[in-house]
């Protein structure tokens, strides 16, 4: 099984690199939603679906649907421009590759994991109890920084409509 | 009765945003105000603050676990004092009144997330506070949206969300070796010492983190574009409590009283800090501008703090508080004499306003007492503190740490002494060009500070004396 894992986590790396060198932004934003879907298997398979279930619908979904969103007010990049910047890009992280691969192969030869005793995770799987009894402290949190963001938008957006 | 810190604001900010005519920008500034000094006083008279959350019957609903200890009580206070000001400071400064609205509410949030930060007792609700915080005053920095305060948010969110993977990091590795969040539990993790490298490595990721969020060197990119071209009510904030509180008190809660390090981790602490310390002294000698210049000299006030924390001592700790304390006071007066001096002539670079010293004698009076006592001249807090954390180094035997400490202030005085009198004391042919008269909130701020900088130096005996610090050092 290790096997599926590190096709996973090579294809994850193949739609980051995507993600971060493609120049147009709708291209990007669907490089992050592959990204979010393929790390939405890896968290599936490391026996936490409703994190994967989270990562798949919010990360994957939503956020895309608002990039894209955003995307749409913006104008297309002339054609003359889009090739001169992946020019550019492409010539920017020439070394990408290289460190990838020199880490990569760091890693094989001295990293040594140590053998750790660690707990047992959590019995609790209910999410809701988990965050309605353990962590309602941080469900405030999530209100607070959502009053936070809509603040940021009147200030951002609403006052420069007027 | 702790949780009224966290949820009174909340409550006043849920109640300033529902659609009532009445609730404009002078109510809600009042209201705030009334709160922020509430909160001055209860910590100053603060023994009704241990009376059990049921007393209120808020127990029953709100099962947070908060810690009030006499460190969260100085932060407390040191939070109170200076976002009051930067609430005058704002009235003063903002250009509308719709501006002042939502300036107030994302202070509140942010005084929220602060406060949260600095009695919350787990690991993980501390970093979504500490986000909290972040958030909103990414949105305040930019709330006058000129082109270089939001190139400096820019780089204050992208070096904070790079501070933000490793805390996260890390906190996925505490989660791992305790199997749990809480303070007391990642505490016991360390005592117990099984899984000590997984635990060691997590403090390792999550002390770059806050060395980031404290922007100390050489993780000070952001600090001086961020504290220089923030609107002046968000400078004081920034400079006054934000990094402070979202990395230093946080560096300084879990380095002192969570984790238990062995070996060489305060060494490391330590140099950082001295690091610091000289670096951003030379660094604020080249700055033609007043608030960069005092950016520097933030990062390098920093560097004392934190430098002390790595000394680790019980005096040393005491020291780092009382300068932490010194350091939000003396550097808010100093970002609201930069206010004064922006709203007056429209800029703060040393070339351009010269010989102010009679047009603004208040001004040129409370900056000169900030500035001795950064450097710590006796007889303002900022000696005492100082003079604590040398002590504290050379009891220690820390002599070259001491030593540099010792240097370095002098270089700080020298550099606040050349903005002084390019400012203020030189005697220049032409007045500068007056551009707006000085408003009186800002005069107030300036007296205000400059009297709790002057008192507390006087006072300090008594302050030492108080249940406040004697509980500190008992702990």
């Amino acid at each position: 099984m290790i096997t599926l894992d590190l096709i996973l986590l090579s294809i994850l790396l193949l739609f980051v690199i995507w993600t971060v060198m493609t120049v147009r932004l709708v291209h990007a934003v669907v490089g992050l939603a592959l990204t979010s879907a393929i790390l939405a298997v890896i968290i599936y398979r490391l026996n936490s679906p409703l994190a994967a279930v989270f990562e798949l619908s919010v990360c994957s979904g939503l956020i895309s649907v608002i990039f894209i969103t955003t995307v749409s007010f913006t104008q297309r990049i002339s054609k003359e421009r889009f090739i001169i910047r992946r020019r550019e890009r492409l010539l920017r992280f020439l070394y990408l590759p290289f460190i990838i691969i020199v880490a990569g192969w760091l890693l094989i030869k001295y990293l040594r994991i140590p053998q750790f005793s660690l707990p047992s995770a959590a019995s609790v799987t209910d999410a809701r109890l988990v965050l309605w009894h353990l962590r309602h402290l941080d469900l405030l949190g999530q209100v607070i920084i959502l009053i936070a963001g809509v603040f940021g938008v009147v200030v951002f957006f609403k006052e420069t409509n007027k | 009765m702790v949780i009224l810190f966290i949820l009174l604001p909340f409550i006043l900010l849920l109640i300033l945003n529902l659609p009532f005519k009445f609730l404009n920008a002078r109510v809600a500034s009042f209201l705030s105000a009334v709160l922020f000094l509430t909160q001055v006083f209860s910590v100053l008279v603060h023994s009704w603050l241990h009376w059990s959350n049921q007393a209120l019957i808020l127990g029953q609903f709100f099962k947070f676990s908060l810690v009030l200890d006499p460190l969260a009580l100085v932060m407390l206070l040191t939070i109170g004092i200076v976002v009051f000001i930067s609430l005058l400071v704002a009235r003063s400064t903002l250009t509308t009144e719709k501006r002042y609205f939502n300036f107030i509410n994302l202070l509140l949030v942010s005084f929220i997330g602060m406060n949260a930060t600095v009695l919350i007792a787990d690991i993980f609700s501390l970093y979504v506070f500490v986000e909290i915080t972040a958030v909103a005053v990414f949105v305040l920095m930019a709330i006058e949206k000129n082109r270089f305060a939001i190139e400096g948010t820019f780089k204050y969110l992208v070096l904070s969300m790079i501070a933000s993977i490793f805390i996260l990091t890390a906190l996925a590795f505490f989660l791992m070796a305790c199997g749990e969040t809480s303070f007391t539990g990642i505490h016991n993790a360390f005592l117990a010492g099984a899984n000590i490298i997984l635990l060691n490595f997590a403090a390792a990721l999550f002390l770059c983190g806050l060395f980031i969020k404290c922007g100390i060197v050489p993780f000070h990119g952001w600090v001086p574009d961020a504290y220089s071209e923030a609107q002046s009510a968000v400078s004081v904030l920034l400079a006054g409590v934000v990094t402070k509180i979202t990395g230093v008190y946080v560096l300084m809660r879990l380095f002192i009283s969570v984790f238990v390090l062995k070996g060489n981790f305060g060494n490391v602490i330590m140099l950082f800090g001295v690091i610091s310390i000289v670096f951003a002294a030379l660094a604020a000698f080249n700055q033609n501008n007043i608030k960069r210049m005092l950016s520097y000299s933030s990062i390098s006030q920093v560097g004392y703090i934190i430098l002390a924390i790595g000394c680790a001592t019980p005096l040393a700790i005491l020291g780092a508080v009382l300068h932490f304390f010194n350091h939000a006071i003396s550097k808010s007066l100093l970002f609201v004499n930069a206010a004064v001096l922006e709203k007056k002539f429209g800029s703060t670079d040393i070339s351009i306003i010269t010989g102010l010293g009679n047009q603004l004698p208040v001004t040129s009076a409370t900056s000169l007492v900030g500035l001795l006592s950064t450097a710590g001249i006796p007889p303002f807090i900022g000696f005492w503190s100082k003079l604590i954390i040398i002590i504290a180094l050379f009891t220690a035997h820390r002599f070259v740490y001491g030593g540099i400490a010792l240097l370095t202030s002098i270089l700080t005085l020298a550099y606040f002494l050349y903005m002084e009198r390019n400012v203020f004391f030189i005697k220049t042919q032409e007045p500068g060009q007056d551009k707006e008269r000085v408003p009186f909130g800002l005069k107030f701020c300036e007296i205000l500070l400059a009297a709790i900088i002057v008192g507390a130096g006087l006072g300090l005996p008594f302050i030492l004396n108080s249940q406040i610090l004697r509980g500190f050092l008992r702990s």
